[in-house]
């Protein structure tokens, strides 16, 4: 897969410009990592190159985007609505097909939560609800992840297995982190976004933390 | 005070009712009212239950007809809803609810006579006209985040399945429920008219006299709508839909020849079908506007100004009996079974019992609009007042009332208010069927004397009329920043 060229980003909200201009060329197998002070506008930025590349891209929003009444598998199941027949979804709320299950089984399984597959998500906790959310990104399973803070409610070593296996689980990836640690550590490109600009662009070999501090 | 937008609404509106009061025939012509009264609250505690097997039959087709009629509406009013945003849609939609349940089971009676339909799409379709304008509120609210982070090139259907429904299911479900209930009462008024359920036998025990039976029915339907949530249940609910078109009863054959005159000639007026032409059509309508629609208007309006603060004082004066701020346990229970019993009752049942009882005027009327409407209100508000929380040393009795309790719901009671305006004034209108000189009085007697084009006519001035009460409440809802839930 080629890479994109995402050029002329701008956002702005009531009349205050808070992107931009600002131009991205992200390469085939790269991994970028967004950092950069909350209110940096970089959520505003994953959602402009969502827009852009919508097609080919399997995303996590901050927000989640979870259908609280929906079950654990149901939510992951989404990722692949656009693959199946609309009688088959139809289907599968009522009565999921075992293929589909087992699928979805195995991917929370390497996620650590299995118990609770047919909880409605409303009744997760958010660490559990952020899982639900990334199990559907890697479910969608598109060349490239756009995630927002993916792991931001979940502790330590969760929050690396999780940051493994989105790295292995896409070629691509662009995502917002606030952890300077696991940036370096999972990514291979940092990008420091500061009011609205890049104000930081280089490989994370050669960078290091405090580098990265001078953005905060 | 003054200064206060809500005060002074609420004042502006006194005043229109009181000058209304003025002009309202306000009286009781009944010989005997209060020897009648206290017979009829006898017969409440002398019930008899066995007097007829017709009762039970009734009870049931009360029942069957809720059924299908609310589970039709419900399934049409669903699918208008998905098409809601359109605007001829809304304005069908409006119509259709702008007229009480009453006037249309009066027009099916005319071509499709006492058949089971007549009963079925009396319910079915303005309720579907309200469904629809609910259910697509209930949708826009959804949660719009999980279809945005949807793969690109979902299935709308799926897309719409996943997204919306689950989000929507209870607010929908609950709302469906709390339709049945209307539907019941909806259901039981229907007999009046002549189809086989309650308002029938009721009408039917009155005008004999028979008090101790029309208090056994009047309890049977308090019974049967007290205790909803335990037979009402998610699984027995297909049982029930799937049942109830089989209890609707035989009633009498349609008479297809009927529906074909009733559309090609009763309803056209009466100077296009004599051959009179468009010259004709002028007097024609200057007549009846003349002399039954603006008489008819003038009355529905002077009755519901009346009704409508009548209600609202009622339900300031009765959400206490529920709150917990006030009374022991004992006081509250009491509280509720009365307000229940208020709010269940059909205000077209209280107005037929008390006409009955007071003699025709505009009186019954308004203490049965206010006693049903004020029950209803003041059951919402007594139980918002339940999760204000007031300072361990707040002030006690009348000055907890008027201080602490009033003040703090006095915006969601007049959003209640103004909500239930245009429901208050449907049932004017209707109640007119009674014997009161609204809307209703000149449409039933324009079908009994069989000119069903002014018929026809003055249901059309009652639907606008009832669409122009609906929008200027919503626009003082909406200018004096009030909310609210759906009631009916």
């Amino acid at each position: 897969m080629s890479g994109f060229d995402l050029s002329g980003l701008t956002a702005s909200f009531s009349g205050k410009r808070v992107i931009g201009p600002l131009s991205l060329q992200v390469n085939p197998s790269e991994k970028i990592a967004l950092v950069g002070k909350s209110g940096a506008g970089k959520s505003t930025l994953i959602r402009l190159i969502h827009e852009r590349v919508n097609r080919d891209s399997s995303l996590i929003p901050q927000e989640l985007g979870l259908v609280s009444a929906l079950s654990v598998f149901h939510n992951v199941y989404m990722g692949q609505l656009d693959k199946h027949a609309t009688w088959y979804n139809t289907v599968t709320l009522a009565r999921p097909f075992a293929k589909d299950r087992t699928e979805v089984n195995s991917l929370l399984q390497s996620l650590g939560m299995t118990e609770k597959f047919w909880t409605p998500t409303a009744s997760l906790s958010g660490g559990q609800r952020q899982r639900v959310a990334i199990a559907r990104a890697l479910y969608r399973n598109a060349p490239m992840l756009l995630a927002d803070e993916p792991v931001s409610a979940l502790d330590g070593p969760m929050a690396h297995s999780v940051m493994a296996l989105l790295r292995d689980g896409f070629s691509t990836s662009i995502i917002a982190l606030h952890d300077v640690e696991l940036a370096l550590k999972y990514c291979t490109r940092i990008v420091g976004i500061q009011d609205g600009q890049i104000a930081l662009d280089d490989t994370a070999e050669r960078l290091a933390a405090s580098d990265i501090m001078s953005l905060y | 005070m003054l200064s206060s937008p809500t005060v002074r609404t609420s004042l502006v509106f006194l005043a229109i009712a009181l000058v209304g009061l003025l002009f309202a025939d306000i009286a009781i012509t009944a010989s005997n009212p209060w020897r009648d009264l206290g017979n009829f609250f006898l017969g409440i505690l002398t019930p008899n239950f066995f007097s007829s097997e017709g009762l039970l039959t009734a009870l049931l087709r009360t029942v069957a007809f809720a059924f299908v009629g609310v589970a039709l509406g419900s399934i049409a009013g669903f699918l208008l809803a998905l098409v809601y945003r359109f605007l001829p849609v809304r304005m069908f939609c409006a119509f259709v609810r702008a007229i009480h349940e009453l006037f249309w089971a009066l027009i099916f009676l005319q071509f499709f006579g006492f058949h089971p339909l007549t009963g079925v799409l009396a319910i079915a379709i303005p309720y579907a006209g309200i469904f629809a304008k609910v259910y697509s509120e209930i949708l826009e609210e959804a949660d719009p985040e999980p279809g945005r982070a949807l793969p690109p090139g979902t299935g709308n259907i799926s897309a719409f399945l996943y997204t919306r429904i689950p989000d929507c299911w209870v607010k929908m479900r609950t709302y469906t429920a709390y339709r049945l209930e209307c539907g019941l009462r909806s259901s039981a008024i229907l007999g009046f008219v002549g189809l086989p359920t309650l308002g029938f036998y009721l009408e039917a025990s009155f005008s004999q006299g028979l008090y101790s039976d029309a208090g056994a029915m009047l309890i049977l339907f308090y019974v049967l709508i007290a205790t909803m949530p335990l037979w009402v249940r998610p699984k027995l609910l297909p049982v029930y839909i799937l049942g109830a078109p089989f209890f609707l009863g035989e009633g009498l054959p349609i008479v297809w020849g009927n529906v074909q005159r009733f559309f090609t000639e009763d309803i056209v007026p009466a100077p296009l079908r004599n051959g009179e032409g468009l010259a004709g059509l002028t007097p024609w309508l200057n007549d009846l506007m003349i002399n039954e629609a603006m008489p008819g208007i003038w009355n529905t309006i002077v009755l519901t100004q009346i009704a409508l603060v009548a209600t609202g004082i009622l339900s300031l004066l009765a959400f206490p009996l529920i709150s917990n701020h006030f009374g022991g346990p004992i006081r509250r229970n009491a509280g509720h079974v009365a307000l229940v019993i208020a709010r269940s009752t059909p205000e077209y049942i209280l107005a037929y019992i008390l006409l009955q009882l007071w003699g025709p005027s505009m009186l019954p009327a308004v203490v049965a609009l206010a006693l049903h409407n004020g029950g209803i209100i003041g059951h919402l508000i007594g139980r918002q007042t339940n999760s204000i929380k007031l300072r361990p040393d707040a002030a006690s009795g009348l000055n907890r009332y008027g201080w602490e309790l009033v003040p703090r719901v006095y915006r969601s009671f007049l959003a209640f208010l103004f909500y239930r305006w245009e429901i208050i004034m449907r049932e004017t209108a209707i109640l007119g069927i009674l014997g009161i000189y609204t809307l209703g009085f000149y449409v039933d007697s324009a079908i009994q004397n069989i000119r069903f084009d002014r018929a026809m006519v003055l249901i059309l001035v009652t639907a606008l009329l009832n669409i122009g009460v609906d929008t200027l409440g919503r626009y003082i809802r909406r200018k004096l920043a009030l909310q609210t839930m759906p009631t009916c």
